[in-house]
């Protein structure tokens, strides 16, 4: 009997002392695989919105992931709508598309069709317009909108700017 | 101490230490096997032998194979394809051997269904014979990293992404399994690490784990026929060997069984030496780049039937039902509601079942490899719907089909 509790106080000590280390290292093992310092610091991106030409699609490189800039034209202006107006960045005069460039289906990268004025998915054929809204299955939501800051007549990528913030309120980045 | 005696020879010292004579008579000699099977009972073994394949040509890509994303690219396709003696053959074979061996996995697989090697006690062969099926499927996809092309690095792109889990958005979960925010160094160093130790490893021990299941239910035999294997073996040990219904495992079996495998191996080798191309992708002969899409991206063939199931679907629903059937198969035991062991021929509508189930998949892979447009669109859709279909179905025909 004496023998007995003995063990089994020697077997939950035992318990005790392997659940600590169990649960330390699936954390040491967790964060392990989190993304690094220098990873996460890659920084900002800056991209001059004066070379950019009209209806001709600029892809940046922004946290590895390619963003798309679309200076629209005043034809593709006088056809939108409230919807797509509200996505569109002020520029002075210029209106501007600055969307993430990955289908929000499975994140490939859609082309522009400058002709038909669309971007299209060749992975499972979704499609989005020039104010990048998914016009056609199987994306199930608009190019999301990264962080910006404007600066004159620079965009700078990663940071979030006043004129971010009030499409962030609106509802129109994601 | 234990009591020794003086050995009278080396297999005796080995004996009295190891007790290989007991080990050889419990694992081989001993060990029953039905008669009435056939050459599909060979696949195991010919499932190992790949296995061994895949293992050794893998230990000497290993030796020149750089992980890393500037270099990956040029260790496969220049030094080991150009430079090191022999590296093209190792290639060939790790290449050809990944992808055969799903053809081989499913064969095993349809064999067990149609013979209804899956319950009855036979349960633990199938639910572990499926784990193997995962972690098989985990081990190619990692391998279809490494080389860091094109379809290297948009299939790494895409799978990782399916775990954000559709309208979920759980995009921290993606950028932890990949360690960035697009597969980068450290997503090729893990995967790296998972193809070549810890996936591995987990299949090692399933294999130990799938044949240890198969020892007390014995294997399934044609006609689904249950024996008395004390009484089978006690008869062909008293010398009527003729009259038992069961062989040994060595010599009687395994003798067939490695005939089967030497038939597998020229049909192997013909395909490493003359027409390795269907497991090589063109379209990953191009280094990856992360700003440009290849224009179609499809998966090897194997996953072609569950990938058709993603496809023609709105984002979340087509999550369902790719988890829907990636899981399936595992509970087949206990959606099979009739307690009949016997070939599907000889179920009723089981047997109808079988060869949709069958014709389905093959439909699912053509249509997934397809462009989806138009008609492909259409008819996976249809395909895809019918799997679950015949899944939903099959309790309620297998509660109708009468005992045997």
């Amino acid at each position: 009997m004496e023998n007995n509790s003995r063990r089994g106080f020697m077997g939950k000590a035992f318990g005790a002392v392997a659940g600590v280390g169990a649960v330390g290292s699936l954390v040491a093992m967790k964060q392990t695989w989190d993304p690094l310092p220098s990873v996460k610091a890659a920084g900002f991106t800056n991209v001059d919105l004066t070379t950019v030409e009209a209806n001709v699609l600029v892809v940046e490189k922004w946290r590895g992931k390619p963003i798309f800039i679309l200076k629209k034209t005043p034809e593709m202006l006088a056809k939108q709508n409230d919807e797509q107006n509200a996505r569109d960045i002020k520029v002075g005069e210029d209106s501007y598309l600055v969307c993430i460039g990955l289908c929000t289906h499975l994140g490939c990268i859609p082309a522009y069709a400058s002709g038909e004025e669309k971007f299209k998915c060749a992975c499972h054929g979704g499609e989005f317009d020039t104010s990048g809204i998914d016009i056609l299955l199987p994306p199930p939501s608009p190019l999301p909108i990264p962080p910006f800051k404007i600066d004159g007549t620079t965009l700078v990528l990663g940071e979030e700017g006043e004129e971010y913030k009030k499409m962030k309120e609106a509802g129109v980045t994601v | 101490m234990a009591h020794f005696e003086k050995a009278k020879s080396i297999h005796d010292w080995l004996d009295q230490r190891l007790a290989i004579d007991k080990v050889n008579k419990v694992m081989q000699t001993e060990y029953w096997i039905p008669k009435n099977i056939n050459f599909l009972w060979a696949m195991g073994m010919v499932l190992v032998i790949t296995f061994m394949m895949l293992l050794v040509s893998g230990i000497f890509l290993l030796m020149y194979y750089q992980p890393n994303i500037a270099t990956a690219f040029d260790s496969v396709n220049y030094t080991i394809m150009r430079e090191v003696e022999f590296g093209w053959l190792w290639r060939h074979v790790h290449a050809v051997a990944a992808s055969v061996v799903f053809l081989i996995i499913y064969i095993h697989m349809f064999t067990g269904i149609y013979y209804g090697s899956y319950k009855k006690g036979r349960e633990m062969i199938w639910i572990s014979g499926m784990l193997l099926f995962v972690a098989f499927s985990a081990e190619a996809f990692s391998g279809y990293m490494l080389p860091w092309g094109q379809m290297s690095y948009w299939a790494g792109m895409v799978i990782t992404n399916l775990f954000s889990l559709g309208s979920l958005e759980m995009n921290g979960i993606v950028e932890w399994i990949r360690g960035d925010y697009v597969p980068a160094q450290a997503f090729l160093t893990r995967f790296f690490m998972l193809h070549v130790l810890l996936v591995p490893l987990a299949i090692m021990a399933l294999i130990g784990i799938h044949f240890a299941a198969l020892r007390i239910p014995h294997v399934n035999n044609q006609d689904g026929d249950e024996f008395d294997y004390d009484e089978e073996s006690a008869k062909y040990l008293a010398g009527d060997t003729k009259g038992s219904k069961v062989i040994r495992f060595a010599n009687d079996f395994l003798s067939k069984d490695l005939f089967v495998v030497a038939v597998y191996l020229i049909f192997f080798f013909y395909l490493v030496f003359w027409n390795y191309g269907f497991a090589m992708d063109p379209v990953n002969f191009d280094p990856a780049d992360g700003l440009k899409t290849p224009a179609h991206i499809y998966p090897e063939w194997y996953f072609l039937w569950s990938y058709e199931i993603l496809r023609p679907f709105s984002k979340d629903i087509g999550l369902m039902a790719f988890g829907f059937a990636q899981v399936i198969f595992v509970l087949l035991p206990f959606l099979d509601r009739s307690p009949n062991v016997a070939p599907a021929n000889r179920r009723g509508p089981f047997a109808i079942w079988f060869w949709l189930m069958i014709v389905d998949l093959i439909a699912l892979t053509a249509m997934g490899k397809l462009p989806p447009e138009g008609i492909f669109s259409t008819i996976g859709l249809y395909a895809a719907v019918t799997f679950i279909a015949l899944w939903v179905a099959l309790p309620f025909i297998t509660m109708m089909e009468k005992k045997k």
